[in-house]
Parts: C-alpha cells; sequence; structure tokens
C-alpha cells in the first residue's frame, strides 16, 4: 500500500491565468453574462464622457468670480470652494484664528490613528495621550490662554464642530453603553428591565426627536437660573442615542462569552465589577469590535443631524454659506466637497473594521 | 464522612446575603428613578407656569392654522391640530412604505449584483454601496433637494416619455381615469394571488405524497396577472388615461409627485437600499460552496437549487438585519423636516413653535415612531418564526 500522507505534497504553484482568459471569465462567461457587459458598457460610453465634461474638461478651478461660472457652456464650479472653503470648514470661528483649527484638527486626526494601530493598546499609552489630546485641542479651540483670543461656543463651527460633537458622542456614549448592556444582561430583573425599557425606547424613536427634547424641553426639567450650553445638551442626547444601539452590540459580546469565564472568575473569588472589568469586558469588547467601530461610523455620521436644530456642523456651515445669491446655483459642488469629506472618514473606519475582523479571525485560528 | 462539616457559623449580618443586596440594590434605583421624575415633573410643572403655558391634550381640538403643502386626507388650517397630526402620520407612512419597496428592490438588486461573476457588475454595485453608504443621509436628502431645485421650470419642463414631466415642481405622470371596473380588478388580483397560493400549496402536497414535482411559477404568474386580465377584457378594455397638461404656472391632471416628496424618497431609499445590498450580499456568501455542489451532484436543475437551497438558507441571514434597516427607513424619513416635507416631525416641529406646548408635541411624535416601530418588529419577529430552522 503506498501511504498517501507520506508523500510530501510540493506547494500549489500559482496559477498564471492569461488575460484572454481572464476576459473571458469576467465578462463573458454566458449569454446574460455578456449581455450585461455590452449594456454597461454602452451606458458607461453614453454617461462617462459627458460626466468627465462637466467635472473636469469644462469645470472653472481657479477663484474667480462667480460670472464665469455662470458662462455658457461652464462645467462644474470647483471654483466655489476655493472661493468658500473656509467658511464651510470653520464656519463662524474669527477668521485671524482659523490656523487654531488646522493645527487642533492635525493633532486631533492623528491621535485618532494612533489609538486605531493595535501596537499601542495599552491604556498607560492612550489614558495620557488622550488626557493631552483633549487637552490641547480644547486649548485651541477656546483659546483664553497664552495670549490665544477667547472663542465663544457660539462661535465654533464647520468641521472642529463635527469632531467635537463625535468625539464627546463616543467618550460620553460608550460607558453609558457598558453599563447598559450589564444591565440588560444582568440577573436582578427590577434592573434588567429598566435597561431594556430604555434601550427599546430609545431605539424606536428617530434621532431628531432625541434633539428636539435635548433642545427643547430639557431646559425646562432644570430649576430655574441652571443653563446648560446648547452644544452640550446635543452632545448629551447623542451620547445617550448613540449608547443605546451600542449597548446592543456590547450585549452580543457578552453573550459570546462562555460560561466558564464566569465561573472560573467566581471561582477565583472576584467580585462582579472585578469579574466583568478584569476578565468579561475586555474579551467581550475585543469580540465585537467590528459592530463597535460599524456604529461609531454612524455616530460620526449622525452629527450631520444638528442641521436640523442650528448647530453650525460642517453640513450645515456649508448650507448657510450656500445661502449667497451670488453662489447659489453651484450649491451641488459644495454638497459634494463635503460628501467627500465624509466619505474619506466614514470609508477609512469601514476598511479598519474590515482589518480588525480578519485579526480576530487569525487569533481564532 | 460520616461528620458533615456544618458551613461555619460566623456573626454575619444580613448585610452580606447576596439575596438582600439584590433587592436593595433595586429599591435603591427604583426609588431614585421615582425621585428623579417626581423632581423634573416638579420643575417642568414650575418653569412653565411661569412662562404662561398651557399643557394638557386640549390644543389638539383647536384650530391648526396653517395648512401643509400636501396631505392624503383632505386638509385646511381652519382644521384642528389633531387632524394636522393624523395627515403628518399618513405622510410618513406613505414615504416609508414607498421608500421600503424601492430600497428593498435596489438593495436586492445590488447585493445580487455584487456577487455576480461579472467583473463589471460586481464593481460597479461596490462603488454604489461604499459611496452611498459612507455618506451621511442627511446629506443624500439635502443633495436630491438641491439638486430638484436646479431642474428646468413647468414650461421648459423634461418629457422621458409621453405624459410624463420633470421639472422644478416635481414629477408628474398620467394615470387611468377613474372607472367602476377598477375596484374589481383590485378584487380580480386579491382573488388570484389567493388562488396561486392554494395551487403552490396544493403543488407541495402532491410533491410531498407522489414525488411528481410540478413548476409552480408560471401557472401562478398566469393566474395572478390572467385574473385581473381576463376581468378588464370583459370590462369593456377602459384605456382612458388623465395626462398632466400645463396650465398657468403648472401642471394638472395626472397625479403629481411633489419635489419634497421626490427628494426625501430618493434620499432615504438610496442611502438604504446601499445597507439592504450588503446585507444581502453576506446573506448569499454566508452559504456554504458545498450545499451547492452537494445539490448539483444530485442532478437539481440551476433554479430548483436557488428556490430550495440557497434562498431558504439566506433568508435566515437576511431578514432580521433587514427588518432593522427598514424601521432606520422610517424613522429617517423624518427628514422631511429639512426639506419641507409635512412628515409628523415636521408638523410637529411646527405645532410646537405655533403652541409652545413642546413636551406633548415631543411625546407625541415618539409615541407614534414606538409603535410604528413596534409593529413593524412584530410583523418581522413573526416572519422570522416562519422562515426559521424547524428541527426536528
Amino acid at each position: 500500500m503506498v501511504d498517501i500522507q507520506s508523500k510530501r505534497t510540493p506547494p500549489p504553484v500559482a496559477e498564471r491565468v492569461p488575460v484572454i482568459r481572464w476576459v473571458r471569465d469576467n465578462f463573458f462567461s454566458s449569454a446574460w453574462n455578456t449581455l450585461l457587459t455590452i449594456l454597461i458598457v454602452l451606458i458607461l460610453f453614453k454617461a462617462l464622457p459627458s460626466f468627465f465634461e462637466w467635472g473636469v474638461l469644462n469645470a472653472i478651478w481657479g477663484a474667480q468670480d462667480h460670472t464665469s461660472c455662470r458662462s455658457e457652456g461652464a462645467g462644474a464650479c470647483w471654483a466655489v470652494i476655493a472661493e468658500k472653503h473656509r467658511p464651510m470648514l470653520f464656519g463662524l470661528f474669527p477668521y485671524n484664528e482659523h490656523w487654531r483649527l488646522i493645527v487642533a484638527l492635525i493633532i486631533f486626526v492623528s491621535v485618532v490613528c494612533i489609538t486605531l494601530s493595535r501596537r499601542f493598546w495599552n491604556l498607560k499609552i492612550l489614558a495620557p495621550l488622550w488626557i493631552t489630546n483633549l487637552g490641547i485641542c480644547s486649548l485651541l479651540m477656546w483659546g483664553g490662554l497664552f495670549g490665544l483670543e477667547y472663542v465663544d461656543t457660539q462661535q465654533w463651527g464647520g468641521l472642529p464642530l463635527t469632531m467635537v460633537l463625535f468625539t464627546g458622542t463616543v467618550v460620553f456614549g460608550m460607558p453609558i453603553a457598558v453599563l447598559l448592556a450589564l444591565g440588560r444582561r444582568s440577573h436582578m430583573p427590577g434592573i434588567k428591565a429598566i435597561c431594556i425599557t430604555f434601550i427599546e425606547c430609545m431605539r424606536g424613536v428617530p434621532l431628531i426627536t432625541i434633539l428636539f427634547v435635548a433642545v427643547n424641553v430639557f431646559p425646562l426639567f432644570l430649576p430655574q437660573g441652571l443653563e446648560f450650553d446648547v452644544m452640550v445638551r446635543v452632545m448629551v442626547g447623542m451620547a445617550i442615542f448613540f449608547a443605546c444601539y451600542q449597548a446592543e452590540v456590547i450585549r452580543g459580546g457578552l453573550q459570546a462569552i462562555t460560561r466558564g469565564q464566569y465561573e472560573a472568575a467566581e471561582a477565583l473569588g472576584l467580585g462582579y465589577w472585578q469579574m466583568m472589568v478584569r476578565i468579561i469586558l475586555p474579551q467581550a469588547l475585543r469580540v465585537c469590535l467590528p459592530g463597535i467601530v460599524n456604529h461609531i461610523i454612524a455616530a460620526f455620521k449622525n452629527t450631520s443631524y444638528v442641521l436640523i436644530i442650528g448647530l453650525f456642523d460642517i453640513l450645515s456651515a456649508t448650507t448657510a454659506v450656500m445661502q449667497d445669491p451670488l453662489w447659489r446655483l453651484f450649491t451641488i459642488e459644495a454638497y459634494l466637497f463635503v460628501a467627500l469629506i465624509y466619505f474619506i472618514f466614514c470609508f477609512a473606519l469601514s476598511k479598519y473594521s474590515q482589518n480588525v475582523e480578519r485579526w480576530l479571525d487569525e487569533g481564532r485560528r | 464522612m460520616a461528620e458533615q462539616a456544618h458551613p461555619p457559623k460566623t456573626n454575619r449580618s444580613i448585610l452580606h446575603s447576596i439575596a438582600f443586596r439584590n433587592i436593595a440594590y433595586q429599591l435603591l434605583l427604583a426609588a431614585a428613578l421615582i425621585f428623579l421624575g417626581w423632581y423634573l415633573y416638579y420643575n417642568i410643572n414650575e418653569n412653565l407656569d411661569r412662562q404662561n403655558i398651557a399643557t394638557g391634550w386640549s390644543f389638539l381640538n383647536e384650530p391648526a392654522g396653517f395648512d401643509i403643502s400636501e396631505s392624503i386626507i383632505p386638509f385646511d388650517s381652519s382644521q384642528t391640530f389633531a387632524r394636522i397630526f393624523a395627515a403628518g402620520v399618513l405622510n410618513t407612512l406613505h414615504v416609508a412604505f414607498v421608500g421600503i419597496f424601492l430600497a428593498t428592490l435596489l438593495g436586492v438588486t445590488m447585493g445580487i449584483a455584487r456577487v455576480s461573476r461579472n467583473w463589471l457588475v460586481s464593481r460597479l454595485a461596490s462603488a454604489y454601496v461604499e459611496i452611498c453608504r459612507n455618506v451621511p443621509v442627511v446629506l443624500h436628502v439635502i443633495f436630491w433637494s438641491s439638486i430638484i431645485r436646479l431642474l428646468p421650470h413647468p414650461r421648459q419642463a423634461l418629457e422621458p416619455f409621453n405624459g410624463a414631466f420633470i421639472s422644478n415642481r416635481g414629477l408628474m405622470l398620467p394615470f387611468p381615469v377613474d372607472n367602476a371596473l377598477y375596484p374589481w380588478l383590485a378584487f380580480a388580483l386579491i382573488l388570484g394571488i389567493g388562488g396561486a397560493l392554494i395551487f403552490a400549496r396544493w403543488a407541495r402536497y402532491r410533491r410531498e405524497h407522489t414525488g411528481q414535482y410540478i413548476s409552480v411559477f408560471w401557472p401562478s404568474t398566469s393566474i395572478i396577472f390572467g385574473l385581473p386580465l381576463v376581468v378588464w377584457a370583459l370590462g369593456g378594455a377602459p384605456l382612458a388615461w388623465d395626462y398632466p397638461e400645463l396650465k398657468g404656472f403648472n401642471y394638472q391632471g395626472g397625479i403629481s409627485l411633489s419635489p419634497e416628496y421626490i427628494a426625501l424618497l430618493i434620499g432615504i431609499t438610496v442611502y438604504t437600499g446601499a445597507f439592504i445590498a450588503e446585507i444581502v450580499r453576506s446573506g448569499i456568501e454566508s452559504i456554504h460552496r458545498g450545499q451547492i455542489e452537494a445539490s448539483r451532484a444530485l442532478g437539481l436543475r440551476h433554479s430548483f437549487i436557488m428556490r430550495y437551497i440557497t434562498i431558504p438558507q439566506a433568508l435566515r441571514v437576511i431578514v432580521p438585519p433587514t427588518a432593522s434597516q427598514y424601521l432606520s427607513l422610517t424613522k429617517n424619513s423624518s427628514l422631511g423636516v429639512l426639506i419641507g416635507y409635512p412628515d409628523l416631525v415636521n408638523i410637529g416641529n411646527t405645532s410646537l413653535n405655533q403652541t409652545g406646548q413642546a413636551v406633548e408635541a415631543i411625546a407625541i411624535m415618539m409615541l407614534v415612531y414606538l409603535s410604528i416601530s413596534l409593529t413593524i418588529s412584530i410583523f418581522m419577529n413573526f416572519y422570522n418564526k416562519l422562515v426559521a430552522i424547524r428541527e426536528r
């Protein structure tokens, strides 16, 4: 008998696919596919050139005045971005202080990038890093120290405000989410019922209604004389909304932890909080990290809802800027620019989320 | 061992008992919540008194005093707040239902296209998914709204096919002239669907008992569409259409869809469609290759594999997240307030500003959305049970 196992099988040779076969497999594998390919190529041939002409060839790039954009045969008016990008990106912030926002954004985004890479996942690095980051960014935004001009939150706007709302939502929201998820998994029926009701009610209503509560109803709840900044109220509303969705994701992670882990922790004599913080949560949060990142992306997109209640994030600032009668016809170009900013941020995060999924798979193998 | 060790007697107080502690924690939380509720209620009454704002629901019976641009039920500004809220709910449901239908269509098409073996098709579909789901839905809605605003005036309206007009006043379509026969057509359609269901059940019964396979698709399609067609032909085949015509500054006749409605509909459909496409793709990819190969090895036909192997398994993965997408589409329809579509939130917001009764107006909005969400999730749970694996 020949022992098949004992024969060393040579490693598989990478198959070299000839171009013709690749084309046949990918475009003409069946009659139906051939038809689809021809149809799509026809449509692209009709649509792409005119789109290219509009967006590139006939587009007005330079920052001349609006008349050149209105001339006959002019394509996209990218000049509107050259002309208006300052108020779009930075809102009502004093013009001469915009450099502060640029510095703050660069610092903030680099800290986010550091946080996302696996090498720095260590509380001893991340905690001081974030405290310094938030300190420097608030100093740059508010000013009032070291000779920087003081800027009230009323004047905050544009991309920095989007980032502030986003950071606030995630930073306040995550701890609430963990507490709600633990509450929902609690053995105490009273706490469980309260958490379930709260989560389900919040998930059943649109974000707008919660923002309306934050703006219109919340001041009525407070005793006379006590007031909170509208930005803080909105941030808290968004954080609670975010927390209720995130709690469901974390609950999924908690459910994935086997009973043995709980029993082992209890056998070691750990109390409830020690068990959760040291044993269960680190594992549970790892398992559901892709889901957590997805909801963080959603939180970033949801900051655009503040348009309805009149805070000037990047989208509302753009909408306000585009009321200018001279440039009004070129709103589409301005919105495409804003869409690109959102896209870059969200796309990068979603690619990151896919990477995380791959790391987790590696760990499991 | 004979001498069973008794637990050592210590001076344990009741404070160390877990059962007691659990009850104590829950009572403490309940007490804190009740106190918080009372405190907020007290403050709110105090504040409303001071600002001279009325409380209670009596404003619902007063005339609204403002008009809305479109409504399914007839409405004018002398009618009550209760009626304008009802009109808002109907508008919300209208755009949400049509949106759910179109988003499902778009999402399923794009999801299947993403796993297509045709390179062009799958790349185009992933471009759509990536672009649309990474841009906020608020931006989608405003974007489409401003595109519609840039369309030509009604006098220079685009006419993609005879009788349909696209302008910055919205979309005008021809509509069949009302005829006494049409209710009967609807009846025939329902009858046809019922007949097709009975036929499918019979075919299944026969297959299970005799092993004979009867194709269900073509007979049921012909029953569903044939019956109304026969009724229509017997009723004299009425063919009159009401075409929109330019009168003065806008079109009359046919049906018209307002620009706000179209912008909101396209915005939420395109956004949710991208998410549904992702769900459908992951559903299809969740099916193990071995399942398909095994079916082929058994000599099953392609359509049979799709119908009895692929789709039932994929649906189990697809349905639950799709249901939550339907819910979020319904909630996103509240963006009508941004572009002036008179949905529930828009009307609630206007009423809030008119009466100052913020608490009541917001409570109405939240309760309506909560009940819509609850209804959809009950319906979806029921469907989920229907397609769940029946283990023996």
